[in-house]
């Protein structure tokens, strides 16, 4: 080949311009490996084009390059922030998973314990009912009694400890009218098991016992104040220990208390 | 000199090399920007596009495509026509005229201190009027040979062979 002519044609320029095809450009590529000067040639096109599109070029041209410096390294450390950021959302999305996993278990055991305490306050708010319950009862039970024993046509008979007891002690209150009589029998002591007190209306001329009743209740009842029906023309009450289901007749070793009615 | 072994480091991201290449090239890809925007601020703009360019897509070049320059020549033609189509260029409202880089250089008195610029001027007015008009629509411009001559209604044939001549005057003068 020519390589003189071939320079001469002027094809070389066109290279450095970057104006042939890609196959002619592999053409000259070839033909530069072979021929050094074609080589020279190049450089020399370079040179002088290079020097032609410099002259425009400002002074500190070179002072733009802490630009482009900052750029490329704002690059290269863009990378790793956008791995972090592509983990970032799953990382969040995790965390808060798991955050509302904690979350719902804690709000679930305090449910718990909360619907415990619940039940709890449940049953003792019923059974602080019950109890206020019977307190107003025996309440109402008690200013009912207060409001009997008030009564002026009540006949108050005192009844006195006799010697199988020296500190017993009872009352009746006896309503003629209605032929109802309280017995109060606080004062005597609880009968031991398998024993009662029965209650006795008596004349006195000649001794003449009438039952009124036996207080099979004395224990349950708080406040040992008992009711009973007394249609008899009384003279005197008498309260004796006596078996279980109580007797036909006292039995006056057994006689706790003693009083005479006043007329 | 096709610059070898910093061309390799460049694809390494070695920045010092980055530098050196910058330092060679930078003021030719000002020249070829400067010559389609025709604006200082935009062209810097531009320049520096165009080295991140360089950074990021250096492990493209292959010498068998051709030389390093010409690479580089065509990302800054490339980036300096998109500018000149973005809506900032088009705001700024250039007043483009159909100056050829030869008028440039001549209306200019503030050359680069480091180029011989008694050398450029001497070149301009021995340069016929054909001759610059060839050698801005080939290398500045990147037109095709057959661009070129439709542009300037001459024979095809004629394109490389005018211009082999006025690249010789070229580097006669440069005493290349």
């Amino acid at each position: 080949m020519d390589i003189k002519a071939y320079i001469a044609s002027g094809i070389l320029e066109l290279y450095v311009y970057g104006s042939l095809s890609e196959k002619e450009n592999t053409e000259v590529y070839k033909v530069l490996q072979e021929y050094p000067e074609a080589v020279k040639e190049v450089e020399r096109i370079e040179n002088a084009l290079q020097q032609l599109s410099a002259a425009k070029a400002p002074e500190d041209i070179e002072s733009l390059y802490t630009k482009v410096q900052e750029q490329i390294q704002s690059n290269n450390n863009v990378i790793p922030i956008t791995r972090k950021r592509t983990n970032l959302p799953a990382y969040i999305g995790w965390a808060a998973c798991i955050a509302l996993l904690i979350g719902l278990f804690i709000q679930f055991n305090k449910n718990q314990k909360l619907q415990k305490q619940l039940v709890t306050n449940q049953i003792e708010q019923t059974l602080l009912e019950g109890k206020i319950n019977i307190a107003e009862e025996d309440l109402s039970k008690a200013k009912s009694l207060l409001k009997i024993l008030r009564n002026k046509d009540l006949i108050q008979v005192p009844l006195k400890a006799q010697q199988v007891d020296p500190t017993a002690y009872a009352a009746v209150y006896w309503d003629k009218n209605k032929q109802t009589a309280y017995i109060d029998v606080a004062g005597l002591p609880t009968p031991p098991p398998g024993k009662v007190y029965q209650v006795w209306s008596l004349k006195l001329d000649p001794l003449t016992p009438t039952s009124m009743g036996v207080l099979d209740t004395f224990n349950e009842d708080d406040t040992k104040i008992f009711i009973l029906a007394n249609p008899n023309k009384s003279e005197a009450f008498g309260i004796t220990l006596e078996p279980e289901g109580g007797s036909e007749s006292p039995t006056l070793e057994q006689l706790y208390t003693l009083g005479v009615v006043e007329s | 000199m096709q610059p070898t072994e910093l061309i390799i480091a460049l694809q390494n991201k070695n920045q010092a090399a980055f530098k050196r290449i910058y330092d060679m090239y930078s003021q030719n890809v000002y020249g070829i920007i400067y010559n389609i925007v025709r604006d200082e601020a935009l062209s810097e703009e531009v320049l520096q596009d165009v080295f991140i360019k360089i950074w990021n897509s250096a492990h493209t070049y292959s010498e068998k495509k051709g030389r390093f320059f010409t690479w580089i020549l065509n990302i800054a033609r490339n980036s300096a026509i998109d500018k000149t189509r973005s809506k900032s260029f088009k705001n700024t409202s250039q007043n483009l005229t159909t100056d050829y880089f030869v008028d440039i250089l001549e209306d200019k008195t503030n050359f680069n201190s480091k180029i011989d610029s008694i050398g450029i001027k001497k070149y301009i007015a021995a340069l016929e009027p054909l001759c610059k008009k060839v050698i801005d629509l080939l290398f500045f411009k990147g037109f095709t040979q057959k661009e070129t001559a439709e542009e300037l209604e001459i024979p095809l044939g004629t394109v490389k062979t005018r211009n082999r001549i006025c690249i010789d005057k070229l580097k006669q003068i440069l005493e290349v």
